[in-house]
Formats: C-alpha cells, sequence, structure tokens
C-alpha cells in the first residue's frame, strides 16, 4: 500500500514540469549572458565606441569568453572568512535570482503528443505574493556574501545593499496594491488573462508602473541605485573578496533578475504573452494553438528585451545617486506617491461600481 | 506514506534541528541563519496545511523582513566569543528552567487540543486569501482595526524614540 500511494503522484505531470523548469534556467541563463553582450555594446554605441568585437562575428563568443575566463581564474576564500557562508552568499543569490521564474506564465498553453502542456510552471493562486517572498529572500545572498567576506568595505555595502532593497520593497508593494484592487486575482496567470480582454494595466496604472519600475531598478541594484557596489567609495562592493566563478555568480544574478524583472513588469503592465492589437482566439482558429502559443511567447519576449534594453540605457544614462537622496526617494517620496495612487485607485473603484 | 505526510516528517525534523542549532550556535549570526531555516520550515507546514497566504506572509514578514533587522544589528555588534561577556551559571539556569516550563505549557496545551491533526492532510481553506480576508474583514474586523492603529502607534513611538532632540543639543 506504501508504494501504491507514493506511485499515486502523476509522473508524466512530474516530468513535464521538470523539462520545463529545465529549459526556462537555460533560456534565462542564456538571455543573462547575452544581456551583458548587449550591456557592453550598447554602452560602446553610447559613448561612441565599437565594443567587444575580436572574439567570434561581431564579437558574439564574448560572454563564453569571458565565462571561460571566470572559471579558469584561482578560486580564492580568504583565511579569515567564515567558509560555509563564504560558499553559500552566492549560491543563494543565483538560486533566488532563479526561483521567480516558476510563477511567471511564459506563454499560453501548447499541445504536444496529446497533453495539453501550460508554459507556466506553477500556477499559484498567491502569484505575485510568491515574487515578493523570493525577493525577499535575495537579500540574504547580499547580506551573507558581504559579511561572510570579513572585509568592512564588504560588510557596509551589504548592508547598504539591504536596507535598500527593504525600503524599496515597501514602495513597490504599496505600488501593486492598487494594481491588485482592479484585477482582484494574485495569480499572474489570471492577470494576463484580464489584460488579453481589457487592455493592459499600463493605460489604467500609469503611475503605479513608474513607481514599480524605480522600484524594479532599486531592487536589482542597478544604475543610479548601485550602491552597493559602488567602487569609488566601497571598492568593489559586497563582492570583494570574491574571485573566479563565485564573483561570476554575484555579477550573473544580477543579469538574470533584470531578465525576471522584465519578464514580471511586462506580465503585470503590459499584458504578459498577449500579443498587441490581435485578437488571439480567432488567430488560433488560422493558425492552430500551438503557433499562436509560440507567437505570444515570442511577444512577450520582445517586451523583456525591450525592458533589459532601458535597464541598459538608464545605467549609461543616469548617475548615481548618493545615499541619503536614496533613502529620501524610497521614503518620503515614492511611498506617499504609491498611498495616494491606492487611494484614488480604490476611489475610482468604488465610484464606477456605485 | 501519502506524500504530504513524508513531506510533513521532513519539515518537522528540519525545524527542529534548526531549532536546536538556533540555540547550540556559538555565533550569534549563525544563529540567525538558522531561525531563517525554522521559519522556512514552517512555511513549509503552511503549505502543507494549505495555507498559502499564511505561508508566503510567514516567509516574506518573518523569514524576510524581521530577520534581516535582526542580522542588521547583529552583524554591526560583531559578537564573537571573545568580546562577549560570560553570563553566570545561575543565569543560565534561570533561563533553561523558564524556557523549559514554558515547552511544558505549550504542550500541554496543544496535547488535548486533537484538532490539528486533522488539519494536516490540505483539506483546510481557510488559509487562502480569500476565505482569509473575508473572515478578516467581516467577523474580526474591529480587532484586526485596532491591531493596525497598535502598529501605528508603536511606529510614530520609534520614530519619536529614534529623532534627535534639538533642544538639547543646544542646552
Amino acid at each position: 500500500m506504501i508504494t501504491m500511494d507514493l506511485l499515486a503522484i502523476n509522473f508524466s505531470l512530474g516530468l513535464e514540469k521538470l523539462l520545463l523548469i529545465g529549459a526556462i534556467i537555460t533560456f534565462s541563463l542564456i538571455v543573462a549572458m547575452y544581456t551583458t553582450y548587449a550591456e557592453r555594446k550598447v554602452a560602446a554605441w553610447m559613448q561612441d565606441r565599437r565594443g567587444p568585437n575580436r572574439a567570434g562575428p561581431f564579437g558574439l563568443l564574448q560572454p563564453a569568453a569571458d565565462g571561460l575566463k571566470l572559471f579558469f581564474k584561482e578560486e580564492i576564500i580568504p583565511l579569515t572568512s567564515n567558509k560555509t557562508l563564504f560558499v553559500l552568499g552566492p549560491a543563494l543569490a543565483m538560486i533566488t535570482a532563479m526561483l521567480t521564474s516558476a510563477v511567471i506564465p511564459w506563454g499560453s498553453s501548447i499541445e504536444l503528443f496529446g497533453r495539453n502542456i501550460s508554459l507556466q510552471i506553477a500556477d499559484v493562486n498567491i502569484g505575485i505574493l510568491y515574487v515578493f517572498g523570493v525577493v525577499s529572500m535575495g537579500v540574504y545572498g547580499i547580506m551573507i556574501g558581504g559579511w561572510s567576506s570579513n572585509n568592512k568595505f564588504s560588510l557596509i555595502a551589504a548592508v547598504r545593499g539591504a536596507s535598500q532593497i527593504i525600503s524599496y520593497e515597501l514602495a513597490m508593494g504599496l505600488s501593486l496594491i492598487a494594481l491588485l484592487m482592479m484585477t482582484g486575482s494574485l495569480s499572474l496567470k489570471t492577470i494576463v488573462q484580464q489584460q488579453m480582454e481589457g487592455g493592459w494595466n499600463i493605460i489604467y496604472q500609469p503611475l503605479g508602473f513608474l513607481i514599480f519600475l524605480i522600484c524594479v531598478f532599486a531592487e536589482c541594484n542597478r544604475t543610479p541605485f548601485d550602491l552597493p557596489e559602488a567602487e569609488n567609495e566601497l571598492n568593489f562592493g559586497y563582492h570583494q573578496e570574491y574571485s573566479s566563478m563565485k564573483l561570476g555568480l554575484y555579477l550573473f544574478a544580477e543579469y538574470v533578475n533584470m531578465f525576471i524583472s522584465s519578464a514580471v513588469v511586462a506580465t503585470l503592465f503590459f499584458g504578459g504573452y498577449d500579443i498587441p492589437f490581435v485578437d488571439e482566439t480567432a488567430l488560433s482558429l488560422s493558425l492552430g494553438a500551438n503557433t499562436v502559443a509560440l507567437l505570444g511567447f515570442a511577444a512577450l519576449f520582445a517586451k523583456i528585451l525591450f525592458f533589459l534594453f532601458l535597464f541598459i540605457w538608464v545605467r549609461w544614462t543616469i548617475p548615481r545617486f548618493r545615499y541619503d537622496q536614496l533613502m529620501d526617494l524610497g521614503w518620503k517620496k515614492l511611498i506617499p506617491l504609491a498611498l495616494a495612487n491606492m487611494l484614488i485607485t480604490a476611489v475610482v473603484i468604488l465610484w464606477l461600481n456605485k | 506514506m501519502h506524500i504530504n505526510e513524508l513531506l510533513f516528517w521532513f519539515l518537522t525534523a528540519l525545524a527542529l534541528f534548526s531549532a536546536m542549532m538556533v540555540v547550540f550556535s556559538k555565533n550569534p549570526v549563525h544563529s540567525v541563519l538558522w531561525l531563517i531555516v525554522v521559519f522556512m520550515a514552517i512555511t513549509g507546514h503552511y503549505i502543507i496545511m494549505n495555507a498559502q497566504f499564511l505561508a508566503i506572509v510567514n516567509m516574506i514578514v518573518y523569514a524576510g523582513a524581521i530577520m534581516v533587522l535582526f542580522l542588521f544589528v547583529i552583524m554591526f555588534m560583531n559578537l564573537n566569543a571573545e568580546s562577549e561577556p560570560q553570563k553566570s551559571k545561575w543565569m543560565k539556569f534561570a533561563a533553561v528552567l523558564s524556557g523549559g516550563s514554558l515547552m511544558l505549557i505549550l504542550i500541554a496545551a496543544l496535547k488535548d487540543n486533537g484538532g490539528f491533526i486533522s488539519s494536516m492532510r490540505g483539506e483546510g481553506s481557510i488559509g487562502l486569501i480569500k476565505n482569509l480576508g473575508k473572515v478578516l474583514f467581516t467577523d474580526y474586523v474591529v480587532p484586526f482595526e485596532i491591531s493596525s492603529i497598535l502598529f501605528l502607534s508603536a511606529m510614530v513611538g520609534a520614530v519619536v524614540l529614534g529623532k534627535k532632540d534639538s533642544s538639547t543639543i543646544v542646552s
């Protein structure tokens, strides 16, 4: 009887989900890899340079060369550091960066071998809160790494990073409450489906989107919020003592975070896998459901690419905030704005429903 | 064994082991990190009980926000075995005694309450955000609002305490 019950798990479903997880992780790693390339190319373009162009055609093999370089470098663990935590830090940073992708709907469902496969790993009914939970875990990667290095600069950078992430999480949550009052659901899939019918959320929540976007920049530690790694104040930030691929994991986690948060922004405010100005159900009759699902994924990916470009664009345009300016913006400007946005949304919803 | 039961025993063992490690760790930062593991295990328990909202809030608030603040303070205090003053033996004895009696009371209270075993199987739905929200904002709306005022007053108090008094600086 014992084995019978264990066998009751749906193995084909498990296999399907495992394959999907593998595909999404591979995909995010490849995208993150080429975001580093794009970052250098866009920076070069903005500064009237050429950028990487030696490894492969147009320098396309540059990310692979960078990765190899990091792998072959000597791995140094400082003697006075706390070794377990020193190794745990970058691992946590990478794991938490990846975890969010589980609740993002990457497309509608496709039919393969007679099975209806949903392109979302888990459609939990608390999707957005799950994202917040994982984001709040992301702090530990920075804090543990910074503290276990046993270095004052690293510790200061880690505390800066953690306080920044906590502060902006509040405004982020408040800006989303207005959105949630409109959708009435926390499931990301439901939110996308509502946007397919009723127009994208950016139309109804422009202020909420702006606040959310600023907070996303702060959560990803990107310029203008890259105080934890301010190289002219703190040498190199919380990963100063790291070398080889452990450093690589920290740097790489930032790009994975950028990719995933672009996906979250696209899903929440820009219709997710919705193809703009096209009726999906009518299109699936003529093209077949699978093609439309793939087209939807392509639409989502195009939106993500736009936000990735925005991340890079802002990085090479806007200088870094000072620490007090950062806290001022977060606590005294974004939070009141988000609260006002919430109130206005609530009043309008009640007024329309009257 | 059902898969839920298997998970339950795994999470229980994990929670108990990490709770022990919180107490036995020499380094306070390790204690805090083990405490985070305890909270994660309890989050897992909530998920088994189909209380997804409680699970995720437990993770955001306790494992996320509160533990980060703990870590903040402890990391800056730079505690280690040499600099920390050793407590007297009587102090340790009293701590063990009071902690042990609290555990005794909790076990006694839970032992007679048979209801909590049946909710283990993922059948209850009170922890889902829809039901919980309905209950909180209809049956328990007054205590809910009062507790929010309590939080607000605590926040104001913290700001007042944290603000430097300009008059004392002048004098």
